[in-house]
């Protein structure tokens, strides 16, 4: 059966005011595969949650086989034939395989579950997919591949018309990735459609039979995959102008070396690191999810071993010394998830803002904390990052803004006057303003001499307040440019580049 | 307003202000000095292991063996001084030596726990649950089942004193409120208890500070036995064997959190009084034993479900 299986008529989409899909309409035939592209934040995971009614449009419409589609939630997108394949698997590990595939609509009567039926049907849905595994085993003992197979076995006994693979070559290795494809082919060969949806546009181009390109919310081009080479794919993917969400900076780079790091290695996450962060200076890097960033910034830190290589703070080897002589020696660090790891919810904006200079206001033997100066430091802190309570102090941090939330983490390491301050994604999940009011904390904190780390997934943001990116892919720094060379594409074309560097494309 | 007084520590004290105002014409003999005293004297024990579990559950730990601990070292020091036999009988040092091996004795215990929960990251329910068993298995065992009478003077003196045994007690809860409201460690301890990644990675030495909390909880509990063992003149091997609902349940009317994080000793000695009084006064009306923990029961109940919609509501951002 041809004709066209999805038909999305000018969908938008707004949180909070701010626009995220303006006007969307795209077609997709039986049987083709569309590639999905576009940096993060323009939009594909909201057109996709749409589509599998975990959101609802603001404006336009959806249609399958030319009937109008308004899904209610995920329940009314599986009836109507689409299957997600998520990054993080929606599958349980300490289930079988068998009760993952089923676990749904158990074949049963009377409340009791038919095993014998169910591993029988099991069995056919792993063939049809290449896995020759018993579908008894716990899925749990599967590697990341094999699970991703068994979600596209889930995807299949439901009889998916449409299956949405989100980046789902990120945790595979290459023969899996390899494996992966041969399914998709023989998929599409059964007049299954699939949205794929990645940053690694070689393989998009190996898959896919058309493409479509998101940028801020709109859709800016579509068409079969051969009018579309990978540098045409990443110009349209940036091709954006920089405007004034930064603050003046002047550089305020010193000679002194605050943070050395030579040959760091940790197998399966960063390989040879090497690189030198100066007092005033901001130093990004770029790089995608999974790129190694995160875990390089941990390992600086202390929060992760090291394999090999050193690592130096104003001069002294710290390579071996726990995360919390790091801090006492001024290193300091805003983690990418601040719920989980960079605030307590619960404990009071004063707690938390007081947690780690408080000993700088304890007697050296027993701790006895100076309550008074300490309160003092807190409120002064407080009023510099100007957050924004109800209480000041005493409200719980849980109930504060994305933004006031993030401006409680820096403070609290500001109040330590920290030398190397390392931030990992410092304005993930925060509105424009209160980003605005971080990119001037840095600004001021390289003023003063600090030394900034900078990690973040928005190459604009990077381009707009450090002196120096260093560009991760796989482990490795792949590229360095200096603020003369910042250029988005050769960035973007760095982090996405899955083979080894030939020399710098500009 | 009603609000501010469920959320506020202050909560079980005016609870027990009440309990007090309704129990009065009720219970004969209730509202008379002396038996104002009874109460009070009565609860001293029951303060200094609830003021040291606090500590614990702060750490969003709980401490199941507490009772054994006092059952352990009850006849451990009284086999130390006791004039029947003990090593140490009739020598002035009976009655210091006795009490040091206990309290050393309850703090190696809380060594033990906090070490398997900290550095093998065991649940805390099921290591002291299984410490609880295999200490008051071995006090029974060790003792033969027999109680060990015959203690020094100066030694029942701790206890059955009214002023030392409240000195000691006061002593006890000033310390651990201090370190909890004026020290790095109650700082770090509450961070803990609230996050333990977020404290890691803001430099506290996690491990550490769990290990800690449960040693001064060990260790108050063996400062409870010496009053105990005093008070009753006895070390027996199931000594306060059914107390440990009292422990943990004084604790959390107090309104010290099971999720960790939130906590003070004022609050929990609130809770010994309350417990105390609904006690003392429901034995005043002659109701059995089963119904008073009935109604004990009943509070420790919606207290903890109390604790529960405190830290949904906070957990919501209400």
């Amino acid at each position: 059966m041809a004709g066209t299986l999805l038909k999305l008529d000018n969908i938008g989409k707004s949180f909070f005011g701010v626009q995220v899909l303006i006007g969307v309409s795209l077609q997709l035939e039986a049987g083709i595969t569309l590639g999905l592209v576009g940096e993060n934040g323009a939009g594909k995971s909201t057109l996709m949650n749409i589509l599998g009614g975990n959101l609802t449009a603001d404006s336009g419409r959806m249609f399958i086989y030319d009937q109008l589609y308004l899904p209610n939630g995920p329940r009314d997108s599986e009836t109507a034939g689409i299957a997600f394949i998520h990054q993080e698997l929606n599958l349980f590990p300490n289930l079988s395989i068998a009760e993952n595939l089923f676990l749904t609509r158990f074949p049963s009567s009377m409340g009791l579950i038919h095993r014998r039926d169910m591993f029988a049907r099991s069995r056919q849905l792993l063939e049809q997919v290449g896995l020759e595994l018993s579908p008894k085993w716990r899925l749990g003992s599967l590697s990341a591949g094999e699970r991703q197979l068994v979600e596209i076995a889930k995807a299949l006994s439901l009889d998916a018309k449409l299956i949405i693979l989100d980046e789902p070559t990120t945790s595979l290795t290459s023969r899996e990735s390899d494996k992966l494809f041969a399914l998709l082919d023989s998929l599409k060969t059964r007049g299954i459609s699939m949205i794929y949806i990645s940053h690694a546009l070689r393989d998009v181009r190996r898959v896919c039979d058309e493409v479509a390109v998101l940028r801020d919310g709109s859709l800016i081009g579509h068409g079969p995959i051969g009018e579309f080479s990978e540098s045409r794919l990443v110009s349209m993917m940036v091709g954006r102008e920089l405007d004034s969400q930064f603050p003046k900076r002047t550089p305020s780079i010193c000679e002194e070396s605050r943070l050395e790091a030579k040959h760091l290695s940790l197998r399966g996450t960063i390989y040879d690191v090497t690189f030198d962060l100066r007092a005033g200076e901001v130093l990004g890097i770029a790089g995608l999810m999974g790129s190694g960033r995160t875990e390089l910034a941990r390992i600086l830190f202390g929060l992760d071993p090291v394999q090999s290589g050193s690592l130096k703070l104003s001069g002294h080897d710290i390579t071996a010394l726990p995360t919390r002589h790091r801090i006492a020696r001024g290193m300091a660090m805003l983690t990418e998830s601040r719920r989980e790891d960079g605030l307590c919810m619960l404990a009071s904006i004063d707690e938390n803002l007081g947690l780690v200079a408080a000993p700088k206001f304890a007697t050296k033997r027993l701790g006895i904390v100076r309550n008074k100066a300490l309160s003092a430091a807190i409120q002064s802190v407080r009023e510099a990052v100007q957050i924004t309570s109800s209480a000041p102090g005493k409200q719980s941090v849980q109930t504060l803004s994305g933004g006031n939330q993030q401006k409680v983490v820096l403070a609290k390491w500001l109040l330590n006057s920290p030398k190397v301050l390392i931030l990992d994604e410092p304005t993930r999940g925060i509105d424009v303003g209160a980003k605005f009011e971080v990119y001037r904390l840095i600004a001021e904190l390289s003023k003063s001499g600090a030394a900034i780390l900078v990690i973040s997934s928005e190459i604009e943001e990077l381009i707009g307040i450090c002196d120096r990116i260093l560009v991760m892919n796989q482990g490795e720094i792949r590229d360095e440019l200096t603020c003369a060379e910042f250029d988005r594409e050769r960035i973007l074309r760095s982090a996405l580049r899955a083979e080894t560097v030939q020399g710098s494309v500009s | 307003m009603l609000q501010r007084v469920v959320q506020s520590g202050w909560l079980t004290l005016i609870l027990c202000v009440i309990y007090c105002v309704v129990m009065a014409p009720l219970a004969n003999g209730f509202a008379t000095l002396e038996n104002a005293g009874n109460v009070l004297f009565a609860m001293l024990p029951l303060l200094i292991v609830a003021s040291g579990q606090t500590l614990v559950l702060i750490v969003a730990g709980i401490d199941l063996s507490v009772t054994s601990i006092i059952a352990l070292t009850s006849v451990l020091g009284a086999a130390v001084m006791t004039s029947d036999g003990g090593p140490l009988s009739g020598s002035p040092l009976g009655a210091p030596m006795a009490v040091a091996v206990m309290l050393l004795m309850g703090s190696a215990i809380g060594l033990a726990n906090g070490f398997c929960v900290a550095w093998l990251r065991m649940p805390p329910f099921i290591v002291t649950l299984t410490s609880m068993m295999f200490l008051s298995g071995s006090a029974v065992w060790w003792t033969q089942s027999k109680s060990i009478y015959n203690l020094p003077a100066e030694f029942l003196m701790l206890g059955k004193n009214v002023w030392v045994a409240t000195a000691i007690t006061i002593a006890v809860i000033l310390t651990i409120h201090f370190v909890l409201t004026q020290t790095l460690f109650g700082l770090r301890l509450r961070a803990v208890g609230h996050n333990a990644e977020t404290a890691r990675v803001s430099g506290v030495h996690v491990r550490g500070i769990v290990i800690i909390a449960y040693v001064l909880c060990g260790a108050s509990a063996a400062m409870a036995s010496v009053l105990i063992t005093s008070q009753l003149e006895t070390g027996s091997p199931v000594q306060w064997q059914n107390n440990l609902l009292d422990v943990i349940g004084a604790t959390v009317i107090g309104g010290t959190s099971l999720y960790g994080g939130r906590g003070s000793v004022v609050w929990t000695s609130s809770g010994v009084l309350l417990l105390a009084l609904i006690d003392n006064s429901l034995n005043l009306l002659n109701l059995s034993h089963f119904t008073i923990m009935m109604a004990k029961g009943s509070v420790i109940l919606l207290a903890a479900l109390l604790d529960t919609l405190r830290h949904r509501v906070a957990g919501r951002g209400g």
